[in-house]
């Protein structure tokens, strides 16, 4: 306390406080308190004859003990008397120890209360500067409530002194941002704004902090300080440097206050053209000043310059509309990248990541990109390097994907194990994005487990299995580089992960060179069989039994493997239950059965990239998604197309997306526009997963779980991080039954949890559903069962959507997903003769009765599948029909309660082409329409 | 076992460090420093584990001896290490102090290499340390008495060597104890137990043998076993003999002896040692009783009056008798009254503290005091912590009495009648607290 020990000095305060300092232990000190709280208390206790002066150095020594850390009890009233002291210093210790002791709930409140409203009233602007700041200090609701309606008339009173004003613009901004509720918006705003025309600098700049928070509640009603801030900002940026005298600061006009004025322009869109045209000479000012050389080699210069052309490189970006500016501001960032200043060269990076996100600087960043991979190897500063490897992520695009990967590949060698993570995720994620050639995604993706096996995650070697899975022109490729990779001495237990898996499916591919035949294969993985964690152990053996199915002449050596102790007898239950139930597999079951068993995997379904939401997790929602969603926003306009929003997630793993879009219309009609479930929370996260499947259909590979569930009855529906929807359902003539199960994946219960199902006009009358509710809650881990009752009045096309919400923590969580009600669930199968379908074929010959359909093939054309589709689409499978056997032929009818509708399809495959042609016959043309589209999708 | 061993100043400021184990690195000194010493909220715990590292400390004055270990150590061993350090230590210096410490830190650091090995903790004995372990210069030994130095320091008898000599065969018998009460407000003893020691100062020559009796229960119950015509004797001392709960020995005393006869049997170390300690619970003489009275006389007074009384023959004389009552957190005012000795209230301890200097038996005394209190808006209501109370009595609590200390030396010829035998009971007060 400076400012009072010198002075009218407290003696005794002084001589306390260096007896408290020189106290050798703890206790000595406690009882030198004790000793004086006594005092204190004998002194306070009777005689009321206690002048101001000593009233003051008491209370003031009861706050240096109370800020020791011990508690007070006592000297409360003495500090409230002080506040009614007509002199300065009593008055001031006096709201020092309101403000630091005084807690809301005190009896005292309403004299405080008293005193300040006082202060207030009175026109001495000491006081009231003591009163002002006693209340933000304090800054309780209950301050709120008593003054937050007097104060904004204190501010805009036009007598009121300049320095209060200041007090008291930022006096309201704190009890704004304690208790927004209770700050009133009234005529008096239109005055604060004004104030940004103040001849007083501080006050301007304590009128924009507090203007900038009300405008990001309230825009609508601070929209006239644009113009405002505007003149204000170019009459600070076109001033010279001594106009402002005191807020010159190193040669930079008022420097605080430019950045505050364009933070405040940043709470609102580019303003209309006239003012626009003066903000833009101001930023360009701005840039302009930046080339200037400094006029001061003091670092205060510098640095207060940057702030202001770091703030408006933020507002260009912000604004995103001035093309020229958003370049401007790329280039002056680019010769900070190579500042010797570190914090600048971190700055600009971060800059550029937001920059490369827009539309017009892109490409300008994009040039910047030899120094930023130069930063990548050069740079000293692990956080600098991390924002390199952010920017390198923002500014990747198809052209340049390949050498941004195989930069970050071969710093991840030299890499701080502390990012090291994150560029693996990162690679993992570009690689997949931007793979226009999907050996080069397994190439890069080898590479990177080679590289950094010890970082490379759970979910990006999942990934790499999906996508080959589920891509059949890079299995072999696969197949043959693991195989490759696998010959290293020392290889990483995620490639022999990979490895496992990749040969146990496609090792028949590469079989046929004599240098990786089966035995060659088995014997390879076999060799890093011991040298494994028992996960890896496990998904070996299943390679094995793989084996046994593709190549029947390794079967005796693993079933020797099998039958090892070693296995059979190993001490881990899963090893050994795998090898037994292997082991027996293999001798009992015929190839038939094995064959089936030891199916190849079906591809999987398309759904948001699991490293991508890994990513998203570990930076936090905010940061990725937003650069996502600009990315988004970035990846429509290069397709050239109005694409749904969700559809960039999806093509992600598409290699040619124009391509895929025109298989929309062969889609089901998806909902228009994102899923309510976008507006639940920020979670955007899950909205990505959700959306994933609601609009799934238009996924091209169309593996979606919608599509899915058009042939088949069971299965998972819906899965996200915390909810999986299964469903079980069966079908008789125009009634079916639905088993909805809930799964809650998480460990922590769903809280009012309600599903509903909704059904559009158009649907209702045709459709009935029945429900029962379920339990509102659902605990952590377990599964909740709807029954939905489901009676097919007459023929339909959309499906119903399921929505979910529930609390989950503290969030809501809205889902919503098509459920896979089919006009085709109600087909039941007739068997016919040739001649008879030939018939029934003329009978239904009106134009208007047919529907024809030529699609490219999105699977594999294999006979069986398709067999297996049509059977599963519902119709019976006519064999020997068809003149050519190649042809697929199927009849039914539809059950409706109303109606029965024949159905005749017929499928002719064209395997040089890879294409097909699907026609229907039926008796009514919707049920035509509605049936070639959803069996199209199928194939 | 103990990875390592630190002495602090009372500002944490490390004196003595010494590392045995490779997994105690520096940083445990700092981490003992920044979570013990300087902690926000006193520790009280005299374990205290910091990121897998366990500290043991015990303070004394201001000192902190700090044992490290990352091990599972057995607790109890490394506060007897400590505890011996601390008794090894004043042997060879006096006073543990901060001065003290920093004079002899050569010294200090030569008694760690010996007493702790890789952590283990070695002869701690002060008579056999001080034969090797010098604080007057270098002093070349012969071969002879490094040879002899070394055998019976390795040897069945470590703590005394032979061919000690002294002219006048004494030994001083100290029994001290210490008593502690719990008592409510009208009188009912809520817990009582008295810890005591039995601390043995001998100036015999050769290698004497000797025999403690007291008037142990069980010794004496067997005794009188022997004959049948004793049984009225036995009654007699029946009454006299106390219960022991628990005790334990110097490592001097034959414990398979004791274990299968009782008796307490040893050859002495030379000088002084702590014979043995123990541990009663029945049967305890309470030395005073307190009796307080506190009235509340609405919000901004309180009378206290105590009464203490003494309850012991009336030929023997308490000393040092303080009595400390303390007052409310908002006390402004104290007046005090009081018949004997002399009483103050100290602001700084909370407390008003009544000194008498000496009190007869079978006497009382009386304090009355009246506290002016300052209302404060809390509402916390005050605890009432118990009067406490200290005092020094010339006789054991417990009724232990020293029966015989008989002491043979086949080889010199002096017998038990020579020696001269000195026994002292002093009885203190340990926390002996009054509820009020």
């Amino acid at each position: 306390m400076p400012a009072v020990s010198k002075g009218d000095g407290m003696r005794g305060l002084a001589v306390f406080i260096s007896d408290i300092r020189n106290c050798k232990s703890k206790e000595a000190e406690i009882k030198r308190i004790n000793k004086e709280l006594a005092n204190i208390r004998s002194k306070f206790k009777g005689d009321k004859a206690l002048d101001g002066y000593s009233k003051k150095k008491y209370v003031c020594k009861l706050l240096f003990i109370f800020l020791l850390g011990h508690d007070i009890d006592f000297g409360h009233m003495e500090a409230v008397n002080l506040l009614s002291s007509n002199r300065y210093t009593e008055k001031q210790i006096g709201y020092l120890f309101i403000s630091v002791l005084v807690n809301s709930n005190s009896e005292l409140i309403r004299l405080i209360n008293n005193a300040i409203k006082n202060d207030l009233a009175s026109r001495n602007p000491t006081f009231m500067g003591l009163a002002l700041h006693c209340i933000a200090s304090v800054g309780s609701r209950e301050m709120a409530e008593a003054f937050a309606g007097e104060i904004p008339k204190v501010l805009v009173a036009g007598d009121t002194m300049d320095s209060v004003k200041q007090s008291a613009a930022l006096c309201l901004l704190r009890l704004y941002r304690t208790s927004p509720d209770l700050v009133p918006m009234g005529d008096w705003t239109s005055r604060v704004v004004h104030l940004l025309n103040d001849q007083h600098l501080g006050v301007v700049t304590a009128a924009t902090s507090l203007i900038t928070t009300l405008a990001q509640k309230n825009p609508e009603e601070f929209k006239t300080s644009v113009s405002l801030a505007v003149s204000r900002l170019s009459r600070i940026v076109t001033s010279a440097s001594t106009d402002l005298q005191d807020y010159t600061y190193y040669f930079v006009p008022a420097p605080w206050l430019s950045v505050k004025l364009l933070r405040l322009l940043q709470c609102y869109p580019p303003p209309d053209p006239a003012v626009r045209g003066r903000l833009t000479e101001c930023l360009e000012t701005i840039l302009n000043k930046a080339q200037e050389p400094p006029k001061s080699k003091k670092v205060q210069h510098s640095n207060a310059k940057n702030a202001v052309l770091f703030e408006a490189i933020s507002l260009i970006i912000h604004h995103d509309s001035e093309p020229n500016l958003l370049v401007r501001a790329c280039n002056q960032l680019g010769q900070f990248l190579q500042h010797r200043e570190t914090n600048l060269r971190y700055l600009a990076l971060e800059s550029m990541c937001t920059l490369a996100s827009s539309e017009f600087s892109h490409e300008a960043v994009k040039t910047h990109i030899e120094t930023v991979i130069n930063a990548l190897k050069t740079e000293r500063d692990v956080s600098v390097r991390q924002r390199a490897v952010d920017l390198l992520y923002a500014m990747c695009d198809r052209s340049n994907a390949p050498q941004i990967v195989a930069e970050m590949l071969s710093y991840l060698e030299t890499a701080d194990y502390s990012i090291r993570e994150e560029i693996v995720l990162k690679v993992a994620i570009l690689a997949e994005k931007y793979a226009v050639d999907y050996t080069w995604y397994v190439d890069t993706i080898l590479n990177l487990i080679r590289i950094a096996g010890d970082y490379v995650s759970e979910e990006v070697w999942y990934r790499v299995i999906q996508i080959v899975i589920n891509r059949d022109d890079v299995q072999g490729y696969a197949a043959k580089t693991v195989f490759e990779a696998l010959q290293a001495p020392a290889c990483h237990e995620n490639l022999v992960k990979v490895g496992g898996y990749i040969l146990g499916e496609f090792g028949n591919l590469i079989a046929g060179d004599p240098r990786s035949s089966p035995l060659i294969q088995f014997h390879l993985l076999h060799s890093k069989f011991h040298l494994c964690s028992v996960p890896t152990r496990a998904l070996l053996l299943s390679t094995y039994i793989k084996f046994v199915n593709l190549f029947p002449e390794v079967k005796p050596t693993i079933q020797d493997v099998l039958r090892s102790d070693s296995q059979l007898r190993n001490a881990d239950v899963e090893l050994q239950q795998r090898a037994v139930e292997y082991l027996r597999l293999s001798t009992v079951a015929s190839t038939d059965i094995l064959a089936t068993v030891l199916e190849e995997m079906p591809p999987f379904p398309e759904r948001e990239s699991s490293i991508l939401a890994k990513l998203k997790k570990k930076k936090g929602p905010s940061t990725v998604t937003d650069l996502e969603d600009t990315k988004r926003d970035r990846s429509v306009d290069v397709n050239g197309g109005p694409e749904p929003a969700p559809a960039s997630t999806s093509a992600v793993s598409t290699p040619s997306p124009s391509a895929d879009l025109l298989g929309l219309g062969a889609a089901p009609p998806a909902p228009a526009g994102p899923p309510p479930s976008s507006g639940g929370s920020g979670l955007l996260v899950d909205v990505f997963s959700d959306s994933a499947s609601v609009v799934a259909p238009l996924a091209p590979g169309s593996e979606d779980n919608f599509a899915r569930f058009v042939c088949k009855n069971n299965g998972v529906l819906f899965e996200n991080q915390l909810l999986q929807i299964g469903l079980k359902s069966e079908f008789r003539q125009n009634l079916g039954r639905m088993f909805i199960f809930y799964g809650n994946k998480t460990s922590t219960q769903f809280l009012n949890f309600t599903p509903t199902l909704i059904c559009s006009d158009d649907l209702q009358p045709n459709l009935n559903l029945q429900t029962k509710p379920v339990d509102p809650t659902v605990e952590g881990g377990a599964q909740v069962q709807q029954v939905v009752n489901i009676e097919c009045v007459s023929d339909f096309t959309e499906a119903p959507v399921l929505n979910i919400q529930f609390r989950y923590g503290g969030t809501f969580q809205n889902v919503s997903v098509q459920l896979p009600i089919t006009l085709n669930k109600f087909f039941q199968p007739t068997e016919m003769a040739s001649q008879d379908f030939f018939q029934r074929w003329k009978q239904l010959s009106n134009p208007q009765q047919e529907v024809q359909n030529i699609f490219k093939a999105k699977h594999p054309m294999d006979t069986e599948v398709t067999k297996a589709k049509i059977i599963g689409f519902g119709s019976a499978l006519l064999e020997e029909v068809d003149p050519n056997p190649a042809n697929f032929v199927g009849a039914g009818i539809i059950h409706t309660k109303t109606t029965q509708i024949g159905c005749l399809l017929r499928l002719e495959p064209n395997l040089q082409a890879q294409m097909y042609r699907l026609t229907l016959r039926t008796s009514k043309e919707a049920v035509s329409q509605r049936l070639c589209e959803l069996l199209s999708a199928q194939f | 076992m103990i990875g390592g061993l630190f002495i602090y100043n009372h500002k944490g400021e490390v004196l003595i460090s010494r590392v045995y184990r490779d997994d105690i690195g520096r940083n445990a000194v700092d981490a003992f420093r920044v979570n013990v010493i300087h902690a926000r909220q006193q520790v009280r715990s005299p374990v205290t584990n910091i990121a897998r590292t366990s500290f043991f400390h015990v303070k004394r004055s201001n000192i902190w001896l700090a044992a490290v270990t990352k091990q599972n150590v057995n607790a109890a061993m490394v506060f007897e290490f400590l505890y011996k350090m601390c008794d090894v230590m004043a042997a060879y210096f006096g006073k543990i102090s901060e001065e003290n410490i920093k004079n002899n830190f050569v010294l200090i650091y030569e008694l760690l290499d010996e007493i702790l090995d890789f952590g283990y903790p070695q002869n701690s004995e002060t008579g056999a340390l001080k034969t090797f372990i010098t604080q007057q210069g270098i002093k070349s030994q012969t071969k002879e008495e490094q040879s002899q130095i070394t055998s019976q320091v390795t040897g069945q008898i470590g703590w005394r060597r032979e061919g000690i000599k002294y002219r006048r065969n004494e030994l001083f018998l100290d029994v001290l104890e210490s008593v502690n009460l719990l008592m409510s407000p009208q009188g009912q003893v809520l817990s009582a137990h008295v810890s005591g020691r039995v601390v043995m100062k001998s100036y015999l020559s050769g290698m004497p043998e000797c025999k403690f009796g007291m008037n142990d229960k069980i010794v004496i119950e067997k005794q009188g076993k022997g004959t049948a015509d004793e049984t009225s004797k036995r009654c007699l001392s029946g009454k006299q003999s106390i219960a022991i709960d628990d005790c334990t020995f110097h490592q001097c005393v034959r414990l398979s002896k004791f274990d299968s006869e009782r008796s307490i049997s040893f050859i002495p170390p030379d000088g002084e040692f702590e014979l043995m300690r123990y541990r009663t619970t029945k049967d305890i003489i309470l030395p005073f009783r307190v009796i307080p009275l506190v009235r509340e006389v609405g919000r901004t007074k309180l009378e206290v009056k105590v009464v203490i009384k003494s309850n012991f023959k009336p030929s023997l004389l308490a000393q040092k008798i303080e009595v400390r009552i303390p007052t409310p957190l908002n006390t402004s005012g104290v007046q005090v009254i009081c018949m004997k000795g002399k009483a103050k209230y100290k602001a700084s301890e909370n407390a008003i503290v009544w000194k008498i200097k000496r009190m007869a038996g079978m006497k009382e005394s009386q304090i009355s005091a009246e506290i002016e209190l300052l209302p404060t808006n809390d509402k916390k209501k005050w605890a009432r912590p118990p009067i406490s109370m200290n005092f020094e009595v010339p006789f054991a609590p417990s009724g232990l009495k020293v029966r015989y200390l008989k002491v043979f030396e086949p080889k010199l010829n002096y017998s038990d009648h020579d020696v001269i035998k000195w026994v002292r009971y002093i009885g203190r007060s340990g926390i002996y607290e009054t509820r009020c």
